[in-house]
């Protein structure tokens, strides 16, 4: 089964990734989770993405378009990465979504990927 | 939670259990059985931290279940199946001459960890059954979603009901084997991640003194078991060695590292002198080795060292009696300590690949074993492996500066 993990992580953490004394074990604990995920050979997909702060919301109303710096959402944890798994049940995807670094100082979601459509269609 | 409140929840355990239990024999049904105190057991944990535990604690809830049950139009099915056992026991509480309520217990423990039951709901089964936990926190313990945990605790309890499992305590010679499932099932309750000796201080904490219930009250109901001494005694070193497991900052302090003047010297007393009554029964089980190896590592608080040549013996035994992936990994890194590096290595790469390879304790066991031999890219590796595979931020910092260290040879 296929399961998405989203990373969540806090202002905090996303400083941490440019600050030369954090910086160092910010990224060895990803490197290693991400090795072990390869290793484990469970990686579909997925990628670290940049800040928040680099985000674009668009949305289109009435033919209007809305577009806005920032994140769809102000909150105090904002996505960090992703990565598609495929394991066998979810308390497996549960297990890895545990060892991931943002378990530990933010959060992470775990969803079942849709399944491509069964045959019979169009 | 008080000192006070904990005791006072911990009674209100102690009862709910008696009466499930006493419950569950008599309807054979273990659902039921919950319905029908379910809500006299919220109420309890409600009141009693205000007014005290009542002096006839079953009676007080089982005066309460009668009410519930009795007027509410929704326990249909619980006032058919349960209520003449709910009046049974309510007669057994007004009248009993002894101190305690009857005690089934021990045979609602055994339903739990029965064969047919999924190996995996055994231990949920039993925090639910015998102290009235609820499914989100076993959920949470257990790593699994509440609904998953939820869906596996009922169809457990459809299993116990449609399968006909008696509830008996179990006679002959598939009594050990029972007992080991029984003591199985605690020891998993105890904590994920502490399947191993060596991961017994890992740090991701379990449900421990729920675990440490269940086993004083196995040690209790199984007076002449020396292997239910055996795991009380297991749990009792493990816990002893809580306030030393971790530094001011939370980073995890490894079992030989750790100042043994922080080690509870009350609960290595205690579990002690039970490894000793146990083995004056002359018969040697899983946990009596697992203890004995506890044994062994706290009596560096006595003597300064660590006796590795005891460890090497226990760890054999173990591994040729009752293996686990645990046991074989600890087994190598003792070999190694001993003075077999390359042998040790030998042992650890002879394991199954499909099972090690997402095994973090077979990680961190394989970096202490390159590194004894010198081979510091490759222990550098496995640490890294070992880094991305723990759970716990405390141990995360602990792999991560003895990586650093690694990296100055």
């Amino acid at each position: 089964m296929q399961f998405m993990l989203m990373f969540s992580e806090g202002q905090a953490q996303f400083d941490m990734r440019n600050d030369p004394s954090h910086a160092p074990g910010y990224w060895g604990a990803w490197n290693a989770y991400i090795g072990a995920m390869t290793q484990a050979g469970i990686i579909v997909n997925g990628d670290g993405l940049q800040g928040p702060h680099t985000a674009v919301t668009v949305r289109l109303r009435d033919g209007v378009r809305h577009v806005q710096d920032g994140p769809f959402a102000d909150t105090k944890e904002q996505l960090g990465g992703y990565f598609v798994i495929e394991v066998a049940d979810l308390d497996a995807a549960l297990e890895w979504a545990a060892r991931s670094p943002s378990a530990s100082y933010g959060s992470v979601e775990v969803r079942p990927v849709l399944p491509p459509p069964s045959g019979g269609g169009v | 939670m008080d000192g006070a409140r904990s005791a006072i929840e911990t009674a209100a355990r102690a009862s709910y259990g008696r009466l499930i239990a006493y419950l569950s024999v008599r309807s054979r049904d273990v659902a039921i059985a919950e319905d029908a105190l379910s809500e006299a057991f919220a109420a309890a944990l409600r009141t009693w931290p205000e007014t005290g535990v009542p002096e006839t604690p079953e009676a007080w809830l089982l005066t309460a279940a009668r009410r519930v049950v009795g007027h509410d139009t929704r326990h249909q099915r619980v006032r058919h199946a349960a209520l003449p056992a709910i009046e049974l026991a309510y007669e057994e509480a007004m009248t009993r001459t002894s101190p305690e309520f009857p005690d089934d217990r021990l045979r609602l423990m055994f339903v739990c960890s029965h064969p047919e039951i999924d190996a995996g709901a055994r231990a949920p089964l039993m925090l639910q059954t015998v102290l009235g936990l609820d499914a989100a926190r076993i959920a949470a313990a257990f790593l699994t979603s509440p609904s998953a945990m939820s869906q596996r605790l009922v169809r457990a309890k459809t299993r116990i009901r449609e399968s006909g499992i008696a509830f008996e305590t179990p006679a002959g010679n598939v009594l050990t084997e029972r007992i080991a499932d029984v003591l199985s099932a605690i020891y998993a309750a105890y904590g994920v991640g502490w399947d191993a000796i060596s991961g017994a201080d890992s740090g991701v904490r379990g449900l421990a003194s729920e675990a440490m219930f269940l086993a004083r009250l196995t040690a209790h109901l199984m007076p002449e078991q020396p292997e239910a001494k055996g795991l009380l005694a297991l749990l009792l070193y493990c816990e002893a060695r809580t306030a030393a497991r971790r530094d001011a900052s939370g980073v995890l302090i490894p079992l030989t590292a750790q100042d043994y003047r922080l080690w509870s010297r009350d609960m290595i007393i205690e579990a002690e002198g039970l490894l000793t009554a146990a083995s004056r029964f002359g018969v040697f089980g899983r946990f009596q080795t697992e203890a004995a190896i506890q044994s062994v590592h706290v009596q560096r608080a006595v003597t300064g060292i660590t006796q590795v040549r005891a460890l090497v013996h226990l760890y054999d035994f173990l591994c040729s009696e009752h293996p686990s992936l645990g046991a074989m990994v600890s087994r190598a890194v003792v070999h190694a300590d001993d003075g077999r590096p390359q042998e040790a290595l030998v042992m650890l790469d002879e394991l199954p690949p499909q099972a090690v390879r997402t095994y973090q304790p077979w990680w961190c066991a394989r970096a202490h074993i390159l590194e004894h031999l010198g081979r510091a890219d490759e222990a550098r590796a496995s640490l890294v492996s070992a880094i991305g595979l723990t759970e716990e931020p405390g141990q995360r910092i602990f792999l991560s500066r003895k990586l650093d260290a690694i990296s100055g040879v």
